[in-house]
């Protein structure tokens, strides 16, 4: 509870600091207070419990994914002080819209009712509505922007009017109290009205989480936000929506899972499917990562669909490679986009010669995000795998395995451009943070993959 | 214990050390180093000798849930993979002298990085560690073919990863299921080879590792990146790949197909091995077809490894002893006749057999070596290659008499599309597009000299390598039976 609230006051302090004109000290500062936020984060572990009247419920979930997602805006904080360099401004509003993303997401990651969970969507995503247009002068970001909005504002309807009946039918917007009245109820005497709340609950979830074919906003937002902001939003803002879905669905949903569980098969293989396929011929690399996130989305849902098997580990570590993979791939991309002027694939040609340890890092992340030991994308597909087995999804498996035959496909494109191509010889300057987070990112996805018992044993 | 952990990891250490050399001294330093490997590996010998393989257990708990251990050991079989790796190793990077390298220290390191890997594979016990490292050895492969490979290397070498990788996610598939199949849920071999899972299941079980296994070893239908990533891929890629990388794939199905799927390989094994031995006499007519000379050798490999999986399809000792020879074999010889390619490439730029021919007259030291290495892969009596496909064919012969009939023709298409590339190549004129052809330098003297001498020492005296595998193979025939 506590991470929650340092996270709004260190929000309300960036706006503050405007005033004060101290923009100069700030990303320091927020850097600094955000570790001090994970310490906090890391001291709630043994003191859960529910607060405000059972509105936040702290556990071993919530704190695992709150602290994941800490790590992700530190690492995102560690990049705007280059990336914001030209626009000191604004860098108060950015940062503040960003710590108030950040505590969108620590709401939607430890509520324990239904009024809690659409705040936390509703903050996270009307700050990322801001972030995505904030290149004002960017059409496309403009684009990004307003599309997003349009189409996440249905999306919260959708939840509401879901909310709306399932109060409707349990009277209660209590988790654990929805959670006990499908227990106790034989499932064909709860009113169909829940099961159609149920589904547009899903619905509004599985847009969040960008899983198909509720996907159609994410390339575009993608490719006209600015690349920072991609990346925040393919990992962070993903993470805590499957953390948001996993949650409902494990406390709420649960005895009646089977009755939704075609749903998300077809969600999942739609994913994979469309996600893999469509990646192939995209020529944009941020195009490139939404797809592959939508993919990521569909690996993902296989571990909630077997949820009665218990996958919260195996969800907490997938969704761990894929930040760390991810943000170590952007935290190169930033700054070759920023000295090429161009958000291709082809601005990779030639990187191997330009600049080998850059390379080396993006080769590296790719090989996580396709699956290769030993990173830890190969263990997070083999947990994800393994518990979907375990939970009888033998052919929903076998998809998955082979879509990520052809994930290894487009992830080796953005290699072979580096190392097999000729490019021009623009001068590529980087900052030491993008590499100082991407070599992080890197060192992670090793680490985790040599000793994942360091995440699997914490939920 | 300690030496197990130093065979394994030294390769490891010593490809960070060259990487971090520079590109000045890399090549010399990845020589020394590899060389070191070898010492080790021939202490690990002796160590055999005296203790057996218990002196190499190596366990430790490393992932909990699932249950992965870090579980490493080295039985007769498994010594003489690894040590065939480690002999080979020092002679590729030695092949590579003389030659110019571009980014030296990047290239010998990634060679280094795969004889770990490789090591990894042939040590592992464990499903999960095995898994890994055999994934592993693939990514080095990759960026040697790619960075120094031949002009059509980009599309030829994504083919290759594509496909293999395709594979190992198969197999990946099918590890999982036999950890929740077997009673005692883990990846351990000991549990694995114990855990007589229902034979129901094993029928389909055995596809998932047959075919990773098929498409890297390559058995017809499942060869068709080879010849194109042998060709393209840099001389050393190319000996990696033909003399170590192929082993992966028969030694795997020792190791873990055979032993754990006893009931999969009983169902699907006449399919298995019929499909090898329309390989053998596939790929050798393909061989006499072609022009390439490096091709020539990549389907001729092709023949080879489909006689070497044909015998231990057979499931008897026989068969298990030929292929265990023949690995060792075909390793050593087509790393030789690989080198023998690269050093007619090297001088005459080009490898279009109509194009060369009375080298012999030009270079008649080159000739001897390449002759010895030629006459061992044709299974002349007294070279190792003889060994080896005697022992298979006998074995195939104890199988099913038809069979081995086929797998016969190996020996007489061997000899033609062998000896009639020879004779193209080395016998007649001087062709008039060879100008100078300057004999043997050092290094290569000693890569050819050395390799030719293990032909013949193979060839007289093979006993102790059967020794060395009599008493694994014997666990793996037993398990691999079913009474």
């Amino acid at each position: 509870m506590n991470t929650l609230i340092y996270t709004s006051c260190l929000g309300l302090f960036c706006l503050l600091a405007e005033i004060f004109n101290l923009r100069k000290l700030l990303i320091p500062a927020v850097v600094i207070a955000i570790t001090a936020i994970f310490g906090v984060n890391y001291m709630e572990w043994n003191q859960g419990g529910s607060f405000y009247s059972d509105m936040v419920r702290i556990d071993h979930f919530s704190v695992a994914f709150s602290a994941l997602v800490l790590v992700i805006g530190l690492l995102i904080f560690v990049m705007t002080a280059d990336y914001y360099k030209n626009e000191q401004n604004h860098i108060s509003d950015y940062l503040a819209i960003l710590i108030f993303t950040l505590c969108g997401a620590l709401v939607m990651l430890s509520y324990a009712n239904m009024a809690m969970l659409f705040l936390g969507i509703e903050i996270l995503s009307i700050s990322l509505y801001i972030m995505a247009g904030s290149k004002r002068f960017d059409t496309r970001s403009n684009e990004a922007g307003f599309k997003y909005f349009l189409m996440g504002a249905f999306a919260s309807g959708f939840l509401l009017f879901g909310i709306a009946l399932i109060y409707g039918v349990t009277n209660s917007f209590n988790l654990q109290k929805i959670g006990e009245y499908v227990m106790n109820h034989d499932a064909h005497t709860i009113s169909p009205l829940f099961y159609i709340g149920m589904m547009l609950m899903l619905v509004a979830m599985l847009f969040k989480v960008a899983a198909a074919p509720f996907h159609f906003w994410s390339p575009d937002v993608y490719e006209g936000s600015p690349a920072l902001i991609t990346a925040f939003m393919s990992t962070l803002v993903k993470i805590a929506a499957f953390g948001a879905l996993y949650r409902l669905f494990a406390t709420c949903f649960l005895g009646t899972l089977t009755y939704v569980e075609s749903t998300l098969v077809i969600a999942a293989v739609a994913s994979l499917a469309i996600g893999n396929f469509t990646a192939l011929h995209q020529t944009n690399f941020k195009r490139l990562m939404a797809y592959s996130g939508i993919s990521h989305a569909g690996y993902m849902l296989l571990g909630v669909i077997s949820l009665y098997v218990g996958t919260a580990s195996a969800l907490f570590y997938y969704s761990a490679g894929y930040a760390f993979a991810t943000i170590g791939a952007f935290a190169v991309a930033i700054p070759v986009f920023h000295a090429m002027q161009n958000e291709g694939i082809d601005t990779f040609n030639g990187l191997g010669k330009k600049s080998p340890l850059l390379a080396a890092l993006l080769t590296m992340s790719m090989l996580s995000l396709a699956g290769i030991p030993p990173f830890s994308g190969f263990l997070g597909k083999y947990y994800i795998f393994s518990k979907a087995i375990q939970g009888g999804h033998m052919t929903l498996t076998l998809v998955a395995v082979v879509a990520s035959m052809i994930g290894a496909y487009y992830y080796l494109k953005v290699v072979l451009a580096m190392y097999t191509k000729d490019g021009n010889d623009t001068e590529i300057e980087v900052s030491p943070v993008y590499v100082m987070v991407a070599v992080f990112c890197v060192t992670m996805s090793l680490v985790l993959g040599l000793f994942p018992d360091v995440l699997m044993n914490l939920i | 214990m300690i030496i197990t952990l130093l065979l394994l990891g030294f390769p490891l250490v010593a490809s960070l050390l060259v990487l971090a050399a520079g590109h000045k001294f890399a090549s010399k330093l990845a020589l020394v180093l590899s060389v070191v490997q070898l010492g080790i590996t021939g202490y690990a010998y002796c160590l055999y000798k005296q203790q057996g393989a218990e002196a190499f257990y190596f366990f430790h708990e490393w992932i909990s849930n699932p249950k992965i251990s870090f579980h490493l050991g080295l039985d007769g079989l498994s010594l003489l993979m690894v040590a065939l790796t480690n002999f080979l190793t020092p002679l590729i990077i030695l092949s590579a002298f003389n030659r110019k390298v571009e980014r030296a220290a990047g290239y010998f390191s990634l060679i280094l990085l795969m004889q770990f890997a490789l090591n990894g594979v042939f040590m592992a016990m464990d499903g999960m560690l095995y898994y890994i490292f055999w994934e592993l050895a693939l990514i080095p492969i990759y960026f040697i073919a790619l960075r120094w490979g031949g002009p059509n290397r980009v599309p030829v070498t994504l083919k290759f990863f594509i496909y293999t990788l395709a594979g190992s996610l198969l197999m990946l598939f099918g590890f999982i299921m036999l950890y929740w199949y077997n009673p005692n849920q883990s990846f351990d071999i000991r549990d694995l080879y114990n855990a007589a899972i229902c034979s129901c299941k094993q029928g389909w079980l055995f596809w998932t590792f047959f075919l990773a296994f098929a498409i890297k070893i390559p058995i017809v239908p499942f060869h068709t990146w080879q010849a194109d990533t042998y060709k393209e891929a840099p001389t050393q890629g190319t000996m990696l790949l033909s003399g170590i990388m192929l082993k992966m794939g028969t030694y795997s199905l020792l190791r873990w197909l055979l032993p754990i799927l006893p009931a999969g390989v009983a169902e699907w094994g006449p399919l298995a091995i019929t499909l090898c031995v329309i390989g053998i006499v596939y790929a050798s007519v393909i061989a006499i077809m072609q022009q390439d000379l490096k091709k020539l050798l990549a389907y001729s490999s092709v023949a080879h490894v489909g006689l070497i999986s044909a015998g231990i399809f057979a499931l008897n000792m026989q068969g298990f002893q030929g292929s265990v020879v023949q690995m060792l074999a075909h390793g050593v010889n087509v790393v030789g006749l690989f080198f023998c390619a690269d050093i007619i490439l090297n001088r005459t730029n080009t490898l279009n057999i109509n194009s060369l021919g009375g080298i012999r007259n030009l270079a008649p030291k080159f000739n001897t070596l390449f002759m010895i290495v030629v006459l061992g892969s044709v299974a002349l009596p007294l070279t190792n290659g003889f060994i080896g496909e005697f022992l298979l064919l006998f074995g195939v012969y104890e199988y099913n008499t038809w069979l081995s009939v086929f797998a016969g023709l190996t020996i007489i298409l061997g000899a033609v599309y062998m000896l009639r590339m020879f004779q193209r190549t080395m016998l007649g004129n001087v062709n008039e597009n060879i100008t100078t052809f300057p004999d043997l330098m050092w290094n290569e003297k000693i890569v050819l000299g050395v390799i030719a001498a293990v032909i013949i020492l193979l060839g007289i005296y093979p006993k102790p390598i059967f020794d060395i595998a009599e008493p694994a193979l014997q666990l793996i025939l037993d398990k691999s039976i079913i009474k």
